[in-house]
């Protein structure tokens, strides 16, 4: 059974007063895990197919292409795992 | 005392000369090699902070400084009791030298100031606040990470105490620095961190059960353990190269950049520039936002294009505050830039604008 490990490499919080969280794809899923939360997600709009918005149950947040996403106004790590089983799974 | 140690240690020493003479400090003693920068001024801190502040005396620093020379302060001050305070910066990111030079009393025992800010890349006159500091017998320490790999930097014309400065950022590698303190303060330093090396003499006395410990003479007093040999010969390497260009012309290829690129950033509606855009005030340094994108989110779309940007507080939290900001995207320029990159840089900003 897959897992929310089996596609993310690292997760990271910004620096800066902002507060986001930048969740950073393994290099050889990101394509597949881009495909899945594009599937599961709202879009609210597209760049060039280099930058998503997207909401989900609530949460804002933004993917790129190059594997990377941004999540605005996470309450801790767990709502975040959780937030990313509901998109790739 | 094998043929090869002997090499590597002449090496060695061949590069502290060779950095001495980047700086021109007047003896090559002088130079201690360090990490980086913010273990260049962590050393000062504890070696000479922690023996000369004590209640009642006062630092001053100001509020455009890198976090690392701000957190060490911090730190020391809970142990010792000493004071900080905070010079203040313009909105437009400059210092405001009658706040920074209003503050010295003959309670100032050192002055802290960041040659050329990592954030909005505005240069310091810290000779005028060395001038200022030493009128009022306090000690001059500068950061030079900004100013060293992009200027010509004259640690006796500046008159400063100290100054540190790392090899990453001047074509060096990572982990290796410098720290320039003049003699007489050295020497009366106490050591860093214990170890080899830094020792003349460490004897067990049999009576008191304990060991003597005398200390090996400045810069080695400092260096405890196997320094980064490699990384001090790699740090010379670089500055060769450098001095082969000349100081002068990494300069004036940077002001160019820079003058070009706030230029070409008047064409773009969405862009703010933070802090003073007259290149007569500044270095190679542009920090920015995108009206309605985050400064990471303004980072990660340019990486798609192959341009670097750091994003958020570029550890300068403070003038961050005094921005007014939550977090600025940087571009940054060295002798390896052209202007034919900055009109690519432009084009993806264009691009991201459409957003």
């Amino acid at each position: 059974m897959s897992t929310v490990e089996d596609y993310v490499a690292r997760i990271e919080g910004t620096c800066g007063a902002e507060k986001d969280v930048i969740v950073i794809f393994k290099y050889e899923k990101k394509e597949e895990a881009i495909a899945r939360i594009l599937k599961k997600a709202e879009l609210k709009n597209n760049l060039s197919g280099i930058i998503y918005e997207l909401t989900f149950k609530g949460v804002s947040f933004r993917v790129y292409s190059s594997g990377k996403a941004i999540f605005r106004s996470i309450k801790n790590r767990e709502t975040l795992n959780e937030i990313l089983a509901g998109l790739l799974f | 005392m094998h043929t090869l140690s002997q090499e590597s240690t002449e090496m060695h020493e061949g590069a502290r000369e060779k950095i001495a003479h980047f700086i021109n400090a007047p003896d090559s003693s002088e130079i201690v090699f360090v990490r980086g920068t913010t273990e260049a001024i962590n050393l000062v801190a504890y070696s000479w902070g922690i023996h000369n502040l004590k209640q009642g005396d006062e630092v001053l620093l100001s509020l455009m400084e890198h976090h690392s020379n701000i957190v060490p302060w911090e730190i020391i001050s809970k142990l010792t009791g000493f004071s900080i305070k905070y010079a203040k910066v313009h909105n437009d990111g400059t210092l405001n030298y009658e706040d920074f030079e209003g503050k010295f009393s003959s309670k100032t025992k050192l002055a802290c100031l960041s040659h050329v800010s990592n954030v909005s890349g505005v240069v310091n006159d810290v000779k005028r606040i060395a001038k200022v500091a030493h009128d009022h017998g306090a000690l001059m320490l500068v950061d030079g990470a900004q100013s060293v790999p992009h200027m010509p930097v004259d640690v006796q014309d500046l008159d400063a105490d100290f100054l540190a400065f790392s090899g990453h950022k001047m074509l060096g590698p990572t982990g290796i620095g410098a720290l320039y303190g003049k003699k007489a303060l050295l020497e009366k330093m106490e050591p860093f961190q214990g170890g080899g090396e830094m020792i003349k003499d460490v004897s067990f006395n049999q009576e008191k059960g304990r060991c003597g410990i005398s200390w090996n003479e400045p810069p080695w007093k400092f260096e405890a353990g196997t320094p980064n040999i490699a990384g001090g010969i790699a740090l010379a390497e670089a500055i060769k190269y450098l001095e082969h260009l000349g100081m002068d012309e990494v300069l004036k290829h940077e002001i160019t950049l820079t003058e070009y690129a706030l230029k070409r950033m008047q064409e773009l509606k969405k862009v703010t520039v933070y802090g003073p855009t007259d290149v007569k005030l500044k270095c190679g340094i542009i920090p920015f936002g995108v009206q309605g994108l985050s400064s990471h989110d303004v980072a990660l779309f340019c990486d798609n294009f192959g341009v670097m940007l750091r994003s958020g507080f570029h550890c300068a939290q403070p003038l961050h505050q005094v921005f007014k900001l939550q977090s600025s995207a940087r571009a940054s320029f060295y002798i390896y830039n052209t202007t034919e990159e900055i009109d690519r840089f432009i084009d993806v900003l264009k691009e991201m604008e459409q957003f």
